[in-house]
């Protein structure tokens, strides 16, 4: 506690992987992920049109460079940026454009975006692709490049453009990749079928993250109970012979695939908040964002497709599908045997952290990890909320240590500085307060609100100081403006002489006119 | 006894210069208070308070020649702000001044512009462009709604429409609040 040396956070994030720590709070909850486990995961068939969103990222919508009527391959850029900051929507099969309407998006606020309507041709025809064979030799920013005009962001949630994540990374010095393989949620089961299913792709892409970035290795952490899974990627190490790569079982707790909680299990070193795993030379990223990067770079394949876990008692077939971006949930509900009779909520994501859809026709985003139904016995019936009793719960299971009932109370009453201070912002969103809370109340989503709140209110703050600077440049410019008249009057008036002596002059040259006059008569 | 006193003037003397120094190498310019109070001001530079523009009305706060409840922009959230900061009591806003709205940015209608440049010179953050006998243009960005460019206006072809909140700022809704406190 005391008087530890400077370099010792540094060792020991070095050190990632080689013992475990905890991380404060969590819950241990019901796995549910059996089910959908049973069967490979398996290619849904092309629906009859595919909506893709513009949106599917955070930050702002892509713009559509495709138009009506336009034919388009497997592959080729559908949606842009003119500033480049986040990745592209590239088209997931070829086809026809359709139409560019409004849709929905499957995205929390339920609202609508403008989609890209593709009418497949069935043919599946890929554009010219240029993979970059020899990876291992290519230079880092070549790899950059190709992660960013691939379209692929992170994969675990939070959809985050991997490309601007890496290339940040890059610049503040990487010594360990950590691949997320950590799938905490209930009923979620993608990664662990692509790490069964994929070792060989997961092991190449951290081996290209990890030339992309400089770092010097790879841990892969995955959960203590996945065992086939820890079979699967150790086979694949060895025949990569890649020796710097290690495989980590962590026990199953909820949230420990949160990014924050895996560093602190890992190294038993936190995230500073506002910080990022970048000051502690990591960089996090999840296993199947590794594998889109190791498609982008070695078959020159953009991010068109994802496993999406098709799960819950409310489907007649559970399993994992993999499905093209753009694929309307109800086909893959019907892949997965359709709905069963007691079915009674859609639900994108898993249970803590998915979000309600309004309708199946919602389409699958790069974002969509999960679709669980649930039926009437699996939700908690409406409870009513009632006054908090200071019981501590919350704060016992958050994660992020955080005291929900305090900012609770202050995000009710508006202290908003007062949230700030108490770390509102590092929120995760994880719904364990929710689910300890004995008095119901909806802990995340005030704290979902409270943060909106904080972040309108910061952009209110930049407009303001923008104002006030634009104001403040026009005030000295008028004053500016003002004096100059000011002195070139001034000026003139100097450059004509004083007042007697203009009387004098002018007196003066009527008299010689008059006298011109006169002489002339 | 006399030493007492000799050293506690000479303690006296000492802290006085010490003092004396601090003022001066640590003067500020500015008074603080008007900074702070122009902080929490929207700056949105309408005049609505019957000052031309928002550090003005700071000053007045800051003076004690205006109470704090005539900034319609910056509504209810705004006289809190100020009377935690001033230690006063708020009050409610003053319906003289206006009333608080949502938002507005100014949008031109770009055919019926005769390029006056009336409503430029009007708009107190700059954020119309336009040349005499050309057509003008809201800057949306740096528009902050203050209708200020509306009366000048000869054709009445400016109108003031609620600011456009862009997909990335989307914001959750308040849960609908029960007994939870």
């Amino acid at each position: 506690m005391f008087g530890r040396p400077k370099t010792a956070p540094m060792d020991a994030a070095r050190a990632a992987g080689t013992r475990l720590h905890r991380f404060d709070g969590g819950l241990r909850l019901r796995h549910h992920k059996k089910m959908s486990c049973e069967v490979p995961v398996q290619r849904a068939a092309l629906p009859q049109r595919l909506y893709v969103p513009l949106l599917q990222h955070t930050g702002r919508a892509a713009e559509a460079s495709v138009v009506t009527g336009q034919r388009v391959l497997k592959g080729d850029p559908i949606g842009c940026f003119r500033h480049l900051g986040s990745g592209c929507v590239h088209a997931p099969t070829s086809g026809t454009v359709s139409a560019v309407v409004k849709h929905p998006i499957s995205h929390p606020s339920g609202r609508e975006g403008l989609c890209i309507v593709i009418r497949p041709d069935g043919l599946d025809q890929w554009r010219q692709r240029q993979p970059i064979e020899h990876w291992a030799e290519a230079a880092p920013e070549t790899l950059l490049e190709r992660i960013r005009d691939s379209g692929i962001v992170g994969l675990g949630g939070a959809v985050f453009p991997t490309a601007f994540k890496v290339r940040d990374a890059s610049q503040r010095g990487i010594h360990t990749l950590i691949l997320n393989g950590s799938e905490c949620e209930p009923y979620i089961s993608c990664d662990e079928m692509l790490m069964r299913e994929q070792p060989d792709a997961i092991v190449l892409g951290a081996r290209i993250l990890q030339r992309a970035v400089g770092a010097q290795r790879t841990v892969i952490a995955i959960e203590d109970q996945m065992g086939a899974v820890n079979q699967a990627l150790g086979d694949a190490v060895r025949r990569a012979g890649a020796g710097n790569i290690d495989v980590v079982k962590v026990t199953t707790l909820y949230p420990e695939g949160g990014e924050k909680q895996l560093i602190q299990v890992l190294t038993g070193l936190e995230v500073p908040a506002g910080g990022r795993p970048a000051d502690l030379g990591l960089l996090c990223q999840n296993v199947a964002t590794a594998t889109a990067v190791a498609r982008a770079v070695t078959e020159d394949k953009p991010l068109v497709e994802r496993i999406v876990t098709v799960t819950g008692n409310g489907v007649r077939r559970p399993r994992n599908l993999l499905a093209a971006i753009g694929t309307p949930i109800a086909d893959l509900v019907e892949l997965a045997g359709g709905y069963a009779p007691h079915a009674a909520r859609l639900v994108l994501g898993g249970p803590m952290m998915g979000f309600p859809l309004a309708s199946d026709a919602n389409p699958v985003t790069k974002a969509a990890n999960c679709v669980l139904v649930l039926t009437e016995q699996d939700i908690r019936p409406p409870q009513p909320e009632l006054p908090c009793i200071r019981c501590g719960e919350c704060a016992r299971v958050c994660p992020a240590r955080l005291l929900p009932q305090q900012l609770n109370r202050f995000i009710r009453s508006g202290n908003w500085e007062a949230s700030e201070d108490h770390g509102l912002e590092d929120c995760i969103e994880c719904g364990c307060c929710d689910f300890a809370c004995p008095s119901h109340i909806p802990l995340v989503e005030w704290f979902r609100f409270g943060k909106s709140q904080l972040r309108s209110r910061a952009e209110d703050r930049r407009r303001a100081d923008l104002a006030r600077d634009r104001f403040e440049a026009r005030g000295t410019r008028l004053e500016r403006i003002k004096a100059e008249r000011k002195r070139r009057i001034a000026e003139k008036k100097r450059a004509l002489g004083d007042q007697r002596t203009m009387k004098d002059r002018i007196a003066a040259s009527v008299e010689r006119a008059r006298q011109r006059k006169e002489s002339a008569e | 006894m006399l030493a007492a006193v000799f050293s506690i003037a000479a303690i006296g003397i000492l802290f006085g210069l010490g003092l004396g120094w601090a003022a001066r190498r640590f003067r500020v310019e500015s008074d603080p208070v008007i900074d702070r109070i122009d902080a929490i001001l929207p700056q949105t530079q309408c005049g609505q308070c019957n000052y031309p523009g928002c550090r003005p009305y700071a000053e007045a706060i800051a003076t004690g020649e205006a109470p704090i409840n005539q900034c319609p922009p910056g509504g209810e959230a705004g006289i809190k702000a100020l009377a935690d900061l001033l230690g006063v009591d708020p009050l409610p806003l003053n319906p003289e001044n206006g009333a608080e709205a949502l938002p507005t940015v100014a949008v031109i209608d770009e055919a019926t512009c005769i390029g006056c440049t009336l409503c430029i010179q009007a708009c107190p953050v700059d954020a119309i462009v336009g040349a005499p006998k050309l057509m003008h243009t809201v800057i949306a960005a740096e528009c902050t709604g203050c209708d200020l460019c509306l009366p000048p206006c000869p054709v009445d072809c400016i109108e003031m429409v609620p600011r456009p909140v862009p997909e990335e700022q989307w914001s959750w809704p308040e849960p609908a609040a029960a007994g939870g406190r």
